[in-house]
């Protein structure tokens, strides 16, 4: 729990990674990949405040102990998610595989949850393996890794047939959080490779699960913004939207959030750090400290409340993981408020959104 | 070296875009270096901000800048290669060959890049006219108003011949008597609609302003040492 000027917050991480890029782990003959994947990373890195970088070796991999410095102890996170990622093209081991996430979980019980993952062109035994994972651990989400590299393919869409049954089975054993990184999906390499028109449909096909973008499409905010004002389960997740501009780029990541909180409201907003890329302690801060800049240029974005502060830093992920919140860092009962913002579908439902632009 | 050539490709290169920003190489930095040897033969090295840039994105750009300094008068041989990047040698080989995105990367591509580049550019037309209306919404020209202005009615900026110069590259009228509000296939904007129109053409342009800083720090991050 986080404690600011009298107001609790209650705080779930919904996006961290747990993961192993030192030169031990590098494919033979790939090393260019694994290097250039970790160095892409360290660069993001660097966007947060120069006091909170790591050393490139811990940053390639640090111990369960700075986890629990770093999350816990500093980073003020009562709850975090973990999201698998593999990469065997590159790192032999894996990135940050389920076995790998879980000696946190298992390190800090009743405080990380560990998602699963699958990839269609792994075909059915693939499945079997999530399956059985899934028997051993109970996944409640998972992460899926679309730009992931498999022999020659440079990625997938989730509204393929494979990955359109794999999802049904994936709600049929009770998994309804499904985490999308929507970076660059590399192939076909002559298409837009960051284009979210699969999350789409998927969200139309599956209304009862929910789909969670991570880092909001970035860098199409654009797209994901249509297509979370259609689809009430697509959710904003805002790893690397704070990682990368809260520090490094103040006004345009207000422009981001005044976006987001217009087009998809406070209610479907969620908190992630995208902890190793950066720790979750100056995040968690400086968001609940953050609001809109003064200038006329920011005038017609909705501002931030402390309601909202809440629900987005932890709450909103609450209800997706069932987690169960102290009630010192509950919010009063719908209607009981006067700050509560309308949500913006109610205005686009009319096409008459924006009267004051 | 030719003082007065090497202005002349440093130009050239000014003109070519990354797409997806919307903005010129130069001024990206993304040209790491550009000389110009006593024969004319230019050599121009490209970088950019990650090793894994979308190799689509990087194609054009490479492609683009081979091209505009190949036109340039007195030139005799262009050398333009992009570095530290997973696809490097792939990009740069294919289009010293004038090989073709397709044939560069077989069963990874089936179409070249016009599509890909219209569609930015449409996106930046979109983005533009927000540009250009914003002032004019400050200064209380109302919905009725912007719906009916054609841009020959506009005050001159260099965001009005920047929005004039992207129609042009899709297509979209682009004189004096079109309309500074289209939607992005080129439908004209009721009054009405006028509104959500602007905020989406602010969110376009959030979308490309922010890619743009995140990819200005990444690079100047990824080259700290030696610039």
């Amino acid at each position: 729990m986080y404690e600011k000027d009298g107001e609790k917050y209650f705080i779930v991480d919904e996006h961290q990674h747990f993961w192993n890029a030192r030169p031990d782990n590098w494919v033979e003959g790939r090393e260019n990949l694994a290097k250039g994947w970790i160095d892409c990373f360290y660069g993001y890195h660097t966007l947060g405040p120069p006091e909170t970088h790591w050393e490139m070796e811990k940053y390639q991999r640090w111990t369960i102990e700075d986890y629990g410095h770093d999350v816990f102890d500093e980073g003020h996170v009562d709850f975090a998610v973990l999201q698998s990622t593999y990469l065997k093209h590159w790192y032999t081991e894996g990135f940050n595989t389920v076995e790998r996430n879980r000696q946190v979980a298992d390190a800090y019980p009743g405080k990380v949850i560990v998602n699963g993952r699958w990839d269609p062109r792994e075909g059915e035994e693939g499945w079997r393996r999530f399956e059985a994972d899934h028997k051993k651990y109970n996944f409640q989400g998972v992460k899926l890794y679309t730009a992931e590299w498999i022999g020659d393919s440079r990625g997938y869409k989730i509204d393929q047939p494979e990955a359109r049954e794999f999802l049904k089975r994936t709600q049929a054993l009770g998994i309804k959080n499904v985490h999308l990184h929507k970076g660059p999906t590399i192939w076909p390499l002559d298409k837009d490779a960051f284009n979210i028109d699969d999350v789409d449909h998927a969200a139309t096909d599956f209304p009862e699960m929910n789909f969670i973008v991570e880092h909001v499409g970035l860098p199409r905010i654009e797209d994901f913004c249509y297509t979370a004002v259609q689809e009430p389960n697509v959710y904003a997740g805002l790893s690397v939207v704070i990682g990368a501009h809260m520090y490094a780029r103040p006004k345009f990541f207000a422009k981001v959030m005044g976006e987001l909180l217009f087009w998809v409201g406070e209610d479907r907003i969620v908190f992630g750090s995208d902890y190793g890329i950066w720790e979750p302690k100056w995040q968690v801060e400086g968001f609940i400290d953050w609001q809109m800049p003064d200038d006329e240029a920011f005038s017609d974005y909705p501002r931030l409340t402390t309601a909202a502060k809440k629900k987005i830093m932890g709450l909103n992920s609450a209800k997706l993981y069932d987690l169960e919140v102290p009630v010192e860092c509950q919010l009063p009962a719908p209607g009981t408020t006067a700050d509560e913002q309308k949500q913006p579908g109610e205005d686009l439902a009319t096409d008459l959104a924006g009267a004051q632009a | 070296m030719s003082g007065v050539l090497r202005d002349a490709v440093w130009a050239a290169l000014d003109t070519v875009l990354d797409p997806e920003l919307d903005e010129p190489i130069t001024s990206l930095e993304f040209v790491k270096s550009c000389t110009v040897s006593a024969d004319g033969v230019a050599t121009v090295r490209l970088r950019l901000p990650t090793f894994f840039c979308s190799p689509n994105f990087s194609w054009l750009m490479v492609a683009d800048a081979h091209d505009a300094v190949s036109a340039v008068p007195g030139v005799t041989r262009v050398d333009v290669a992009l570095e530290d990047h997973f696809v490097s040698e792939v990009i740069n080989q294919g289009v010293a060959a004038r090989a073709g995105f397709v044939a560069a990367f077989p069963g990874e591509a089936v179409a070249e890049l016009d599509d890909l580049r219209a569609t930015f550019f449409r996106k930046a037309a979109l983005a533009g006219q927000e540009r250009v209306a914003r002032p004019l919404v400050n200064s209380g020209v109302g919905p009725d108003e912007l719906a009916a202005l054609r841009l020959g009615q506009v005050p001159r900026s260099q965001d009005l011949d920047r929005l004039r110069a992207r129609r042009a590259e899709v297509g979209l009228p682009c004189g004096d008597d079109a309309p500074l509000l289209l939607h992005p296939e080129g439908e004209p904007v009721t009054a009405a609609q006028v509104p959500l129109h602007l905020r989406r053409a602010r969110l376009t342009g959030v979308s490309i302003e922010a890619n743009g800083g995140t990819c200005r720090d990444l690079l100047a991050q990824r080259y700290a040492a030696t610039s």
